[in-house]
């Protein structure tokens, strides 16, 4: 007891916190890329991966001690620096989100009053992790795949501030706390359905996943910006890529359907995580369907798409709120 | 500016049309074979390596080992050799060999056969180590199968 009485219990807590919160990152990649292969496998009316374990259920941990045991190849004549960094830099920020994130109503390691700009900060640097590998990797393809990222990012950035700014409107505040206490009676997918299919969809597009898929492109551009990596370097990308997903899905839960809120369970307070879940699980379904029904866009219709489509009606529909929250 | 809202409306309407496509292939069952665990019947069409056909009345081949498949084939991959057994008239059968590395699944070799003593087996599942795996002894594997 002496030891830890010495140290603020605050930092106790944001410890333990991180090390849930780490833990958590590992385990959701393995279970997403599980289901991931397991729907894309049913869609295409096949079984997915049946070998390890029951219904291929270790597929994924087989997977990730294959690539732990993998030998980190550095290409000749690339930034040597950089192309190491470039997968802690994808890692790294997509831990910090979650600590915001109110998983239930105790569940939250650190409410910030400035929680949803904190979430799209850090969502930005990822796509500063994607350019660094590419111009890290002296690697056209890389190269190539890292423009498109930033280029995306940018098109696809706007139309998700002004449809989250949207709800920050209706519930005059930035920590996603209060923003879910304000959807105690009615949830804001209702009033925001605008709102809502904009998010989702430039959601998608800003984790890089198909039709949205441009900076990896395995047709067109081998892998993208990550190209040259092998073993972890890849690893931590797709971790990476799957705690974006994670996090989208999650912020989407937080805005428009009600976070912790469902039918009531003994110990809401703890227990509200269950529904948090069940509605990041469903949004998560629906983004791996999405990938497997649509064929990937043309770079031009993608970024048509966010001008001419996405921008102007998150601005109608932001400029409507306004008016009805004054009235 | 009417086309613009034709354009979200007809093409929003077959994104969700495509995403019910999806869902309902989701839904149904696989139609794939998990084949090392599972096979398929092979259709009696299938043409396979040569065997020699089993008489049902008499039980043995029908094979008068005349040697028109061994002449008749371009590969020359097929040796048969016949015997005259002490108070028979006709030659019998003693070697059939086929060596499968060689043959090109022609077929010539069935078609001239005047006693229609040669037949296309079922056997896909061909893979070996050596050579020599596919040296096939044919008038062994008839043996195997008599009764």
């Amino acid at each position: 007891m002496e030891t830890i009485s010495i140290l603020p219990p605050e930092l106790i807590r944001m410890l333990i916190a991180v090390i849930i919160i780490i833990s958590f990152l590992f385990l959701n990649a393995i279970m997403m890329g599980y289901l991931e292969r397991k729907i894309a496998g049913h869609v295409q009316r096949r079984p997915g991966p049946m070998e390890v374990g029951f219904h291929g259920i270790l597929q994924m941990v087989v997977d990730g001690v294959k690539l732990l045991g993998k030998e980190l190849l550095i290409p000749f004549n690339v930034d040597r620096t950089l192309f190491r960094v470039a997968p802690l830099l994808s890692f790294t920020p997509v831990i910090l989100p979650l600590l915001v994130i109110p998983f239930s109503e105790k569940l939250q390691a650190r409410d910030l009053s400035l929680g949803l700009i904190f979430i799209v900060s850090m969502g930005s640097v990822n796509v500063m992790a994607l350019l660094v590998a590419g111009w890290g990797s002296n690697n056209k393809y890389s190269m190539f795949g890292a423009m498109r990222a930033v280029a995306q990012s940018i098109a696809f950035e706007i139309p998700i501030l002004l449809s989250m700014l949207a709800v920050v409107l209706m519930c005059n505040t930035f920590s996603l706390k209060e923003i879910v206490g304000a959807q105690q009676k009615i949830w804001f997918v209702v009033l925001q359905p605008v709102a809502f299919l904009i998010y989702v969809i430039a959601g998608v597009a800003e984790t890089n996943r198909a039709p949205f898929d441009l900076p990896e492109a395995e047709s067109e551009l081998t892998a993208g910006f990550h190209t040259e990596y092998s073993g972890m370097g890849f690893s931590l990308f797709f971790i990476g890529e799957y705690t974006n997903m994670f996090i989208v899905a999650s912020v989407a839960t937080v805005l428009f359907l009600g976070g912790w809120h469902g039918p009531n369970l003994p110990y809401g307070e703890y227990l509200g995580v269950v529904w948090f879940f069940l509605k990041v699980y469903f949004l998560l379904f629906l983004m791996i369907m999405i990938r497997w029904t649509y064929p990937r866009v043309r770079f031009d219709q993608l970024l048509n798409f966010a001008w001419k489509y996405l921008v102007p009606f998150s601005f109608v529909n932001i400029l409507i709120t306004a008016v009805l929250v004054k009235l | 500016m009417k086309q613009y809202f034709s354009e979200i409306y007809t093409g929003g309407k077959s994104l969700v049309e495509g995403l019910g496509v999806t869902f309902k292939a989701l839904c149904q069952p696989i139609v794939t074979v998990q084949y090392p665990r599972e096979e398929i019947d092979i259709t009696p069409n299938y043409r396979g390596h040569i065997d020699l056909v089993l008489d049902p009345e008499k039980n043995t081949f029908l094979c008068i080992s005349c040697g028109m498949c061994e002449k008749s084939c371009p590969s020359d991959c097929i040796k048969v050799k016949g015997k005259k057994m002490e108070g028979e008239k006709k030659k019998t059968l003693v070697l059939f060999e086929l060596d499968f590395t060689k043959c090109s699944l022609c077929g010539t070799c069935v078609e001239v056969c005047p006693k229609d003593a040669l037949e296309y087996s079922q056997e896909y599942n061909l893979a070996a180590f050596s050579r020599e795996a596919f040296h096939f002894d044919i008038l062994k594997r008839l043996e195997e199968r008599r009764t």
